[in-house]
């Protein structure tokens, strides 16, 4: 079943001349890891703030079409209610952060959410030790690296047990290990267990390893959704597309095809070997 | 020509970010320097224009050292341009954010108007030129940075994480703008750890790992030193990861291979 159902979806903010969305149609299920990619500007962090009602609940403006989460009408449901259900994390962990150490942190929208002192010690318990923040817990948010921050950003909104976990450019601060740890951790710990996850990401050669189902945005328009090495490979020159990616349709106009599509490098190298033994045969 | 000898950096809280760091940058070369979040990278760039001066050994731009000369006057040598421009931006408009500087440098009012629309006009941001910086995207504000220092058109320009959080398009951007340095004749150090865009930009490469120079050669020799990525904590690009990958299994026989076509060729030969 969908979680996310938005049919012909169009929004404009109070300030804006044009529509910012021109007819969004999207479906998202559980278990999926969605990369939502795109030029700057086409659109895709005002579609994020669709999906946990913050547009048009707290933007204002005009939205048109439907959008439906967890069959809740954006429109018609509070934030708070909606915040249940869609966990959400920005860019900047800084502007998310507000206590003095991790655990208050995480326990802040717990609190919120009115769960028993008990309860909220437990999921606190539970989500540092399930984000692996133990030795962590006493630590100020500002004293922490970027990518422990993000960690801390996630873990905070995913103790509330949302189905969807939403992240608007989550590892565009971050170096490259930190990023790629930070997708990991969406896979490993969210994703796999049966969870929505939505990442705006332009680090593709990172996100291809993880990725169920790219989206590609433009001017306000999804113009690709799919498979992850169809959708990238229809979208060259809009988008960066990855080199394996390019590499696997060049071998693949020349007659060699490898068994499935490689997600990394690694990947790539063992298929290209089962491949080369296979002509031996 | 910058010359970096035997330069240690220790900040006010004891925090020691540069062990002993020596290089010498040419006129006209284009280096990128690499390394993860910590090793040294914006700490060495600083000390390019005298905003942070060593606490043991010499740095020297165009043969002055840095410590006999204000930052003012460095700064006309060296454009820095860091990686947040929010930093960086404070006027009311995108046109006095790029005269700031050239009225600082005493240049007459004729050099100034022309040098801002040029530079306007290189980082496409014409139709904004009476817009707050603050309305504008984040893209677009890093170009407002970059232009803000070309106006003054100093000869050594320092971009610092130029592509960090860029669409594909932008990077493009910001890939001809280097080009249109690297005509002008222009030395360009650009940090980052950006490697994908590295491989396609730049000639020659410095590693960095804990205060300390771990690599510094052509990026043919770096980017195909899978081991040496690894210490400084780098991810390595993926045609030149897959090339080593196979050299190991002994599917090809180079192991420098950085670009797609040049990793075909080796393949078809074999496929």
């Amino acid at each position: 079943m969908a979680v996310i159902e938005i049919s012909d979806l169009y929004y404009r903010y109070p300030v804006s001349t044009d529509w910012v969305l021109k007819g969004i149609n999207f479906r998202a299920k559980r278990g999926e890891y969605i990369i939502l990619t795109g030029p700057s500007g086409c659109g895709k962090s005002t579609f994020a703030r669709v999906l946990n009602g913050l547009i048009p609940n707290f933007y204002g403006g005009k939205l048109r079409g439907i959008a439906k989460v967890m069959n809740l009408d954006i429109s018609r449901t509070p934030t708070y209610i909606l915040a249940k259900h869609v966990g959400m994390v920005f860019q900047n962990p800084e502007n998310q952060l507000f206590f003095s150490t991790v655990e208050r942190e995480i326990a802040f929208g717990l609190e919120n959410l009115g769960y028993s002192s008990e309860e909220i010690s437990d999921r606190v318990e539970e989500t540092l030790e399930r984000f692996n923040l133990v030795h962590l817990r006493n630590k100020a948010p500002y004293e922490l690296s970027g990518g422990q921050q993000q960690r801390v950003a996630i873990a905070s909104v995913m103790a509330m047990d949302p189905e969807i976990l939403v992240m608007d450019e989550p590892t565009a601060n971050l170096d490259p290990l930190s990023a790629l740890e930070i997708l990991k951790l969406v896979k490993e710990n969210i994703v796999s267990r049966g969870k929505l996850a939505i990442v705006i990401e332009h680090r593709l050669e990172l996100a291809l390893r993880f990725a169920t189902r790219i989206v590609v945005m433009v001017d306000g328009r999804i113009i690709a959704d799919g498979q992850p090495f169809e959708t990238l490979q229809s979208v060259e020159n809009i988008v960066g597309v990855p080199k394996i990616v390019k590499l696997y349709y060049r071998l693949l106009n020349k007659g060699v095809y490898l068994k499935n599509p490689p997600r990394s490098p690694e990947e790539m190298a063992t298929y290209i070997c089962s491949e080369l033994g296979a002509r031996d045969d | 020509m910058i010359e970096v000898v035997d330069v240690y950096y220790e900040y006010a809280d004891g925090t020691r970010a540069l062990n002993g760091v020596s290089l010498r940058i040419g006129k006209g070369e284009i280096v990128a320097i690499m390394g993860e979040n910590g090793a040294g990278k914006t700490t060495l760039v600083k000390h390019f224009n005298g905003l942070l001066k060593p606490t043991k050994g010499t740095v020297k731009i165009n043969g002055i050292d840095t410590r006999e000369k204000s930052v003012a006057e460095l700064s006309k040598i060296v454009g820095i341009v860091f990686q947040n421009p929010d930093h960086q931006l404070f006027a009311d408009t995108v046109e006095e954010e790029i005269k700031f500087s050239l009225k600082n440098f005493n240049f007459s009012e004729d050099v100034i108007s022309s040098r801002i629309k040029w530079a306007l006009k290189i980082m496409e941001l014409e139709k904004y030129s009476r817009k707050s910086p603050y309305t504008l995207s984040v893209g677009e504000r890093k170009r407002l940075a970059i232009a803000s220092v070309l106006a003054y058109d100093p000869e050594i320009i320092v971009l610092d994480e130029p592509t960090a959080g860029q669409d594909w398009i932008q990077k493009e951007k910001i890939s001809e703008i280097i080009n249109l340095l690297k005509h002008m004749g222009k030395t360009i150090v650009i940090v980052t750890h950006d490697i994908e865009f590295v491989l396609e930009r730049v000639n020659r490469i410095i590693l960095m790992a804990n205060g300390k120079i771990i690599a510094d050669g052509k990026k043919r020799e770096i980017l195909s030193n899978i081991r040496i990525l690894e210490r400084a904590r780098l991810i390595p690009p993926q045609i030149p990861h897959l090339s080593y990958l196979l050299y190991e299994k002994g599917v090809i026989d180079r192991r420098d291979i950085l670009f797609l076509d040049e990793l075909l060729r080796e393949l078809e030969a074999r496929l």
